[in-house]
């Protein structure tokens, strides 16, 4: 059939908008707007004693200051703390502008309005802010021995404590395995934090229609129907006089979908106040000292296993720092506890974590969402234990892997929905295999033996995880086809750049049976589409996807019915081709989509000549029966609506070559080679983008990428100079493979994707270092000037 | 992210300029290409309340080279310098040096001259006019006064340039005959700042032993150090000078710092591994230099040295760095980051 698009490598249908310059971001919009500026605390804790705001009265330009005493009720409370959880027993949010009390540096303050950015900017500077300096919590570490406090109601500074246990098959905790098992290991592992870090940061456009009592915000957010929610109530306006959209959006990776931001409800109550456009747009520094952050994480890890390297018993507790505050809950350390285990069948698994307060920025996920940091400790675990017995690294992940016979496979664990944690589908030793084959494992260590004899130093590393996507509770997409034969889609989640315009008319066009030209797609617009939950979690396909495919096909059950009656054949003999009705071998009786459309709403204006043509097919509705019958509704759309019973889990393995400076001790990527398993594609292209954009990321955050604060909770690297994101020269070619092992729980058997690439590079990386070394690598990232010490204190005689 | 206000002038001559400059003393400065400048006050890290903008004397874009050297004006970029294939001739380490500075785009606007006097210690430029003995012109109304690299830069981010000056041109010593040139630093990333950075000259006597050899080492102290390391790699034909020995003394010489990207002890290690990587490569290069003088027939005048010197590097370079390169990085891999490709703002830096 002409008209199979699904699983075709069709180019992105936005690219030449969003590469010629041809986005609107949302910067690009409300040139007229009045702009907003904050003041921001310079200090990581601290009393706020008065705020004096005589010295910029004096702007010209100023339009309005407002503070913490300013704010409506509604507003001058606690933002919300958005997924609860028993164990976050001490959840704490910080208001839209500081009370009495800041707790991390760029916590907002005072915000400002004024008639451009510039005049913002320099009231701001006017602005004096007395601050009584408080000791800062720096580090999970220093934060766990509870000598200071962040929140003086949180002890401790424990804002949540979680356990989850699963015992052997023969009933034995994980401590009494790893007790009787024949070897035993015991270690600590670091990751640094790291974040987003979209090119286009957050931004907010608001306008206020005060005849019509109504609210537009533009948000640079990956959830315009939640912050159209959060509007509604924290300003107390009707739901329906509120739209939010999402305009193009420069990358999200996690951070956007926090909400509400300060500033995404401030600067609509500005609007509101000052009956003006208002819009502000974030700037880096901002970016990096007010919005969020991940990663961060140390692992204390005990395993025991047998001669064949099986994993008997593994307990493994987390020190999780997630900052000043906990809006978005304790997804990220519980995501590391249960995608820990990965493709492996474990004995028994204990996992305990602490969630920490400091004063440093909050964290909330960022691609990957805690799956980084579990790989990086089952992974590290595994290279451990083969070192351990002397086996091949990849010898010892088989001999722990799921067989392709064990699904669905129950970790026995909650996952991150609330639901258990059951992998549906999945080929993990083919999966290994194609790894070792496009790797070439098996011959590397001759390679590396030869590159040795050159004084050179290479090494392997391999890397594997399974990762839960798709969480609902659901998404819906709405289809019409309207009577000149296009078709269009919407639905609620956002798009920042994933290919949602080619990947749902993709889905649509073969659905449907009609080119994909006559398909256009609109995300993250309140208007087209109010129910959504939102573009994260690689859920955006496995979720949208499958609910526009069960909107198509109500709207295509629709079309046949009346395209039957028109051409008076059985519905079941039809098929649509090329976007035409007709009957199966009967050529010439046929019908185009867009007639149908016109027949499918009995009032029959003659507007255009489609519908002109329609009449010869407009029978005489029966006189005895109303023109719409019960049941039925005019035109031919559809909405549908997809809510999977739990998560669908998609898996990877990557490995990489790397070679290491002796001399500089400078660490080069030489190959890197991702297998990847998400179900059907819908795009193998955009799935191969995703996996180069997440390798990327994740180079970054294995060799490049942290926040460096000193102890007095001062960002020293707040600004791109210093923040080393990898640039395109920095970023190994990628090479892939796929496995399509479709998943049983939804319609369309597709896992998502959109995380993948960057979850398993840090422990790629770190294996391949050690390989290349011989020393353990038990922090990441690690930098020259690192790996420069450890040979040190390894007794390297070149290192001195 | 947005700059306080400031003032803007655009003069048209250099004695406009002059008075400009003369008139806001220490509260201008001259805006060049910006590549500095331009985000310290974007950041209100820097609050000039004057900018003289200076790109519209386009008398001071010239590069002119003559047989004792390279001089370079105010508005050249670091592109036009890069490009120019008279300047490589007359003196190699400037191409080797700026296609070390940032990035193409960085370079298609940042000038050699605001490099030098935003005087940043890590930045390429400073340690190759320090090493050369080069010298920087500064013109203030009525008058001009040439100020030796040695004298030159004094602190980081300070440098000689009063109130009231425009540096107008620097000038960049032609190279030796019998000589070679080459410049080695790491980066964390491609065009970053340099963890550490040698830039290099050896010079040979008849005899092809090594007569001279210094080198000049960037993100290693206050300002550029220059180390004259002749006596330790001592009097010895250039294929056996002892390299190592140099690299010592180099190591012993410079004060580098900790920062958030490598420690004080890295970088002293990291500084004497370039610096034997950067002496031998200059040491071939002389020996290449010296060949090719020798297979000029006789005759050396300055043309002479200068055509013969401009083919042998042109192909040698080439070969060694794509040798020296193929093992472990990509063309091109060992870069720097943004040079300072200020504006003139280091006076008050």
């Amino acid at each position: 059939m002409t008209t199979r698009l699904f699983g075709e490598a069709v180019q992105r249908r936005e690219d030449p908008r969003l590469l010629t310059g041809q986005g609107r971001y949302l910067d690009d919009l409300g040139a007229g707007a009045l702009a907003a500026a904050f003041v921001r605390s310079p200090h990581a804790h601290a009393a706020v004693r008065d705020v004096d705001v005589s010295d910029a009265l004096d702007v010209d330009g100023l339009v309005a200051i407002y503070t913490w005493e300013d704010l409506p009720e509604r507003l001058a409370q606690p933002l919300p703390l958005l997924i609860p959880h028993p164990a976050l027993t001490h959840g704490r949010t910080a208001r839209p502008l500081a009370r009495d009390r800041v707790r991390h540096v760029g916590e907002p303050v005072v915000m400002v309005v004024a008639r451009d950015r510039y005049l913002a900017e320099d009231a701001c500077a006017l602005i004096r802010v007395d601050y009584e300096p408080l000791p800062a919590v720096v580090g999970a570490e220093e934060a766990v021995r509870g000598e200071r406090l962040v929140h003086d109601d949180v002890p401790g500074n424990v804002g949540a404590h979680l356990v989850q246990s699963v015992p052997s098959a023969g009933g034995r905790g994980a401590a009494e395995e790893i007790a009787a098992a024949p070897h035993r290991l015991e270690f600590r592992l670091d990751i640094e934090r790291s974040a987003s870090m979209p090119l286009e940061g957050r931004g907010v456009y608001a306008r206020w229609d005060a005849d019509d009592a109504s609210l537009r915000v533009y948000s640079s957010t990956q959830t315009s129907t939640s912050v159209r929610m959060a509007l509604a109530a924290k300003l107390g306006l009707p739901l329906p006089k509120v739209e939010v959209i999402a305009p193009d959006v420069g990358g999200g990776f996690g951070v956007k979908i926090m909400h509400p931001w300060p500033e995404e409800v401030l600067v609509p109550w500005a609007a509101m106040l000052l009956g003006h456009e208002v819009k502000w747009t974030e700037d880096r520094r901002e970016h990096f000292t007010a919005s969020a952050h991940e990663r961060a994480q140390v692992h204390s890890v005990r395993v025991g296993f047998d001669d064949d390297g099986r994993v008997l018993g593994l307990d493994v507790t987390i020190l999780h720092d997630h900052g000043a505050y906990t809006p978005y809950g304790i997804i990220v350390p519980i995501i590391t506890s249960t995608q820990l285990p990965g493709p492996y069948r474990l004995g028994a698994y204990r996992v305990e974590f602490s969630s920490v307060y400091t004063n440093t920025v909050q964290v909330t996920p960022y691609r990957g969402a805690g799956r980084p940091q579990a790989v990086f400790c089952m992974e590290r675990t595994m290279d451990r234990i083969a070192a351990h017995l002397g086996l091949d690294r990849t010898a010892v992940r088989a001999a722990n892997l799921i067989q392709p016979d064990e699904f669905p496979y129950d970790q026995g664990l909650t996952f991150q929905d609330g639901r258990p944690l059951i992998y549906d589908s999945g080929d993990y030793p083919e999966s290994l295999r194609l790894l070792k084959e496009l790797i070439g494992w098996d011959s590397f260590a001759a390679e590396q033996e030869r590159a040795a004899a050159g004084g050179r130093r290479l090494g392997i590393g391999i890397g594997c995880y399974v990762e839960g996507t798709g969480v609902g509770p659901y998404e819906g997409g709405h289809v019409q086809i309207t009577s000149d034969g296009r078709v269009h889609v919407s639905t609620g989640l956002t798009s920042q750049g994933q290919g949602h315009e080619t990947a749902f008319a993709q889905i649509a066009a073969t659905e449907l049976g009609v080119p994909l030209e006559r398909v256009s797609v609109v995300t993250g617009d309140t208007r087209r589409f109010g129910y959504a939950v939102g573009t994260f979690a690689s859920r955006a396909a496995v979720m949208s996807g499958n609910a526009i495919a069960l909107a198509c096909r109500k709207v295509r059950e629709k079309a046949l019915r009346i395209a039957a009656d028109a051409l008076e054949a059985d519905p079941g003999d039809l098929e649509i081709t090329d976007g035409l009705v007709h009957v199966a071998g009967v050529p010439g009786a046929s019908v185009p989509l867009a007639t149908v459309a016109v027949l499918a709403n009995p009032l029959r204006y003659a507007f255009d000549d489609e519908a002109a043509r329609a009449t010869q097919f407009a029978g005489a509705s029966p006189p005895d029966r109303p023109p719409v019958a019960e049941g039925e509704e005019p035109g031919l759309e559809g909405r549908g609506y997809y809510s999977p019973i739990r998560s669908t889990f998609a898996s990877g393995m990557h490995a990489a070559i790397v070679e290491t400076d002796p001399l500089t001790a400078e660490i080069r990527i030489l190959r890197y080679a991702v297998v990847h398993d998400c179900g059907n594609l819908v795009n193998p292209m955009i799935v191969e983008g995703q996996i180069h954009g997440g390798v990327a990321q994740g180079v970054g955050g294995a060799l490049y990428e942290r926040m460096v604060y000193d102890e007095h909770g001062q960002l020293l690297n707040a600004s791109f100079m210093d923040f080393l994101m990898p640039y395109a020269t920095e970023v190994p070619h990628v090479e892939t493979a796929h496995l399509q092992t479709p998943s049983p729980l939804n319609p369309l058997g597709i896992k998502g994707a959109g995380e993948a690439g960057v979850i398993p590079v840090s422990a790629v990386i770190a294996s391949a270092v050690e390989d290349a070394e011989g020393i353990p690598i038990t922090k990441m990232p690690i930098s020259p000037s690192e790996l420069f010490d450890l040979r040190r204190a390894a007794g390297d005689p070149r290192a001195s | 992210m947005k700059p306080p206000p400031f003032g803007y002038h655009a003069p048209r001559t250099l004695g406009e300029a002059l008075d400009v400059l003369a008139g806001t003393g220490e509260h201008g400065k001259v805006l060049a290409g910006g590549q500095s400048l331009i985000p310290l006050m974007n950041m209100r890290l820097a609050a000039p309340a004057h900018l003289v903008d200076i790109n519209r004397l386009g008398g001071l874009a010239a590069v002119e080279t003559g047989p004792d050297g390279v001089r370079v004006g105010a508005l050249a970029r670091h592109a036009q310098v890069e490009r120019s294939a008279g300047a490589a001739a007359v003196q190699p380490l400037l191409r080797q040096a700026l296609r070390l500075v940032a990035h193409p785009v960085i370079r298609n606007r940042g000038t050699a001259v605001g490099s030098l006097v935003h005087a940043d210690p890590a930045a390429e430029l400073p340690a190759v006019l320090a090493l050369l003995g080069g010298s920087v012109r500064l013109a203030r109304r009525g008058g001009t006064r040439d100020v030796a690299a040695g004298e030159f830069f004094t602190g980081p981010l300070e440098s000689a340039l009063r109130p009231g000056e425009l540096a107008v041109s620097a000038f960049f010593p032609a190279l030796p005959a019998r000589s070679g040139t080459a410049f080695r630093e790491v980066s964390r990333r491609h065009g970053d700042y340099a963890l550490a950075g040698v830039a290099a000259l050896v010079r040979l006597d008849g005899d092809l032993r090594v007569a001279e050899a210094r080198a000049a080492c960037v993100s290693a102290g206050p300002v550029p150090v220059v180390v004259d390391v002749t006596a330790a790699c001592g009097a010895a034909p250039a294929g056996a000078a002892d390299w190592e020995a140099a690299a010592r003394a180099v190591r012993e010489r410079i004060e580098p710092e900790d920062d958030i990207h490598a420690t004080a002890h890295y970088r002293r290690h990291l500084t004497g591994v370039l610096a034997a990587q950067a002496l031998r490569e200059a040491a071939r290069a002389a020996v290449e230099d010296a060949a090719g003088n020798a297979g000029n027939a006789g005759n050396a005048g300055n043309a002479g040295n200068t055509a013969g010197r401009a083919m042998g590097h042109g192909a040698g370079d080439a070969a060694e760095n794509t040798a020296g390169r193929a093992m472990g990085r990509g063309a091109g891999d060992v870069v720097g980051r943004d040079g300072g490709t200020a504006g003139q703002e280091g006076a008050h830096g």
